[in-house]
């Protein structure tokens, strides 16, 4: 059936898009997911930039990402020189690759940006609990993209990233070994753990870009969520999509891609750790071995537990660390406060900042070698990171006394222009 | 719709013919595609080319006292390591002391002037560095674990001892790894 709602003036009046859109409803499908049939409310601030914005990231890596194969070889013998050639002789090779490697660190900004945003202003509570689980999804899946993607140029970063994080799986009781072993298809990191990864880092990207299609779909049942964090109360209260917020995404790709390029053209190794420019070793280990930055949070999290009881230490490592991305699936339940937005959740405001903090200390923590210090703010902030979303949360929701919500998305601009 | 449609009769009745002939069809079909994804599940462990390159041999003349020799076995570095009198004498003094994973130093050497053991750190694997650390054996610069001079783990985060690969001497001065 041709869908008897589509318009048929302006830009549908055109023979073209008519015998088309008769056909197969694209346009009209795409104008109601970004376009001037999505209402969207009003009162959107910058901070709903960085959802279009990791979009954009993932479009860049997967263009530069399908070039640069055209030129890597993925083999422990090449894999290394094939960079460097990449580098020094492909044409704009040194381009695409610094596009290539900062992209994904962009790609990590933006999307932790995104994820604080829903932290702050509850876009995780209901209804929104499986758009929220989908978005966790997606983090799982770009942090597999991204670790494996570092072991691609076969530098010792690469080698010893790639042994370290496998070796994780041998924590687990009776099963570890085999399991790593099956990860590695050897009995060490070698050629057939570089193409496996290879492989995977090619598909993974296109799986990236089905989640993201539920995300959206998802994100489409009851429409965003918005900086009062309440429910749209009618069309008085929203704004197409298209033109609006295009444009208003427009201006963030703006300042997004100077940002971008200033590390791609001024800094581009600035984010990267120079051993990764020394070809894979297997017989010397890097005095001090850092993963990439977006993961040291969770690499601080790895090194901060202690033996606990009859769990050691390096399987109780393993276990906070993945753990400390699954409690993200339980956080609709965990907050109990039925106010979305922490501009009027006087105490939970203050506990966001407290948290990223601690996010920040923990990637301090992570980056630096375990002693001293840098150990104790990483166990500090491990124990409050855990806290934060197991007491902090479920308290705060019962204890804390929320502000009076405005009656709708108008009303404060209403106030706010009647009083001028 | 469910809940106003009817009950199929079929939902009431004794199983029938075509019930046994359903269920046991389907559970063929589970077990049939889970043996067809085990191939797709097991291309991915160690090949045989993988498997056959499993051992290597060395000639321990060279190496003088107090001397260490790493040899790549099976893609990860082996300590061979020539211990001096004092080492032995530590070692085998620290039998006693509090062992997160105890041995006896006599049970991870053949000889106990030679101590062959896996150059890969318990904690995740990396090349730990030799003569260093709080116990004179091998510290591990990744994650701060330290092992004595009989390999045991003494302090930090690895749980067990440098693991001893199978080996023979096959003469005085000539062993064989794997």
């Amino acid at each position: 059936m041709a869908n008897n709602n589509a318009p048929t003036s302006g830009f549908y009046a055109n023979p073209v898009v008519k015998w088309i859109e008769y056909r197969l409803p694209v346009f009209s499908t795409l104008d109601h997911m970004v376009g001037s049939k999505y209402p969207t409310p009003k009162n959107l601030n910058y901070w709903w930039n960085f959802g279009s914005l990791a979009g954009l990231c993932l479009v860049v890596q997967i263009l530069t990402g399908i070039v640069l194969v055209m030129h890597y070889t993925p083999h422990t013998s090449l894999a290394f020189d094939s960079v460097e050639h990449i580098m020094r002789d492909v044409n704009y090779g040194w381009l695409l690759r610094y596009m290539h490697a900062n992209g994904a660190s962009m790609f990590f900004i933006v999307v932790y940006i995104h994820i604080f945003r829903g932290l702050y202003f509850g876009s995780y509570k209901s209804p929104r609990e499986l758009l929220w689980f989908l978005g966790v999804i997606i983090l799982l899946l770009m942090m597999a993209t991204g670790f494996m993607g570092y072991v691609l140029p076969w530098g010792q970063m690469s080698f010893w990233g790639a042994t370290v994080i496998t070796n994780l799986f041998s924590a687990l009781p009776v099963v570890g070994d085999p399991i790593v072993h099956w990860l590695w298809g050897g009995f060490a990191v070698d050629n057939p753990t570089l193409n496996r990864f290879f492989s995977l880092h090619y598909l993974l990207p296109f799986v990236l870009v089905g989640v993201i299609i539920l995300h959206v779909l998802a994100l489409h049942q009851f429409g965003s969520n918005n900086p009062q964090g309440i429910d749209v109360k009618g069309p008085q209260d929203t704004i197409p999509f298209h033109p609006y917020y295009t444009i208003k995404d427009a201006v963030g790709v703006g300042f997004f891609l100077l940002f971008f390029s200033f590390f791609i053209f001024y800094a581009p190794n600035f984010l990267g750790h120079p051993d990764n420019y020394i070809p894979a070793n297997p017989l010397v280990t890097p005095a001090h071995i850092v993963p990439e930055w977006y993961f040291l949070p969770f690499y601080a999290i790895l090194r901060s537990v202690p033996d606990i009881w009859f769990i050691e230490a390096k399987l109780g490592g393993v276990l906070a660390m993945f753990g400390a991305i699954a409690i993200l699936f339980l956080l609709p339940w965990l907050d109990t406060s039925k106010v979305r937005s922490a501009r009027f959740r006087p105490i939970y405001k203050q506990l966001t900042w407290v948290f990223l903090i601690t996010c920040i200390g923990l990637g301090y923590s992570g980056g630096m070698p375990a002693e001293g210090l840098p150990l104790i703010i990483g166990k500090i902030c491990t124990v409050y990171y855990f806290l934060h979303f197991l007491v902090v949360m479920p308290l705060v929701g019962w204890f804390e006394k929320p502000t009076k919500l405005p009656a709708s998305i108008s009303e404060p601009v209403l106030k706010a222009q009647a009083a001028e | 719709m469910a809940g106003t449609a009817p009950h199929s009769q079929a939902g009431n009745a004794a199983p029938t013919r075509r019930d046994f002939i359903v269920i046991t069809a389907s559970a063929f079909g589970a077990v049939g595609a889970a043996a067809a994804l085990w191939p797709f599940v097991h291309q991915m462990n160690p090949s045989a080319d993988v498997l056959a390159l499993s051992s290597t041999e060395l000639d321990l003349s060279h190496i003088a006292t107090g001397q260490s020799v790493t040899v790549l076995w099976r893609g990860k570095p082996v300590f061979v390591r020539h211990r001096t009198a004092e080492e032995i004498a530590q070692a085998k003094k620290d039998d006693t002391a509090a062992l997160p994973d105890p041995a006896k130093d006599e049970t991870r050497v053949k000889k106990p002037e030679w101590l062959v053991m896996m150059g890969v750190c318990t904690h995740l694997g990396c090349v730990p560095l030799g003569q260093k650390g709080d116990f004179g054996g091998w510290f591990c610069p990744c994650h701060g674990s330290h092992y004595d001079t009989s390999g045991r783990i003494r302090k930090g985060p690895a749980p067990l001892n440098l693991p001893i690969p199978e080996y023979t001497f096959l003469s005085d001065t000539r062993i064989r790894i794997g």
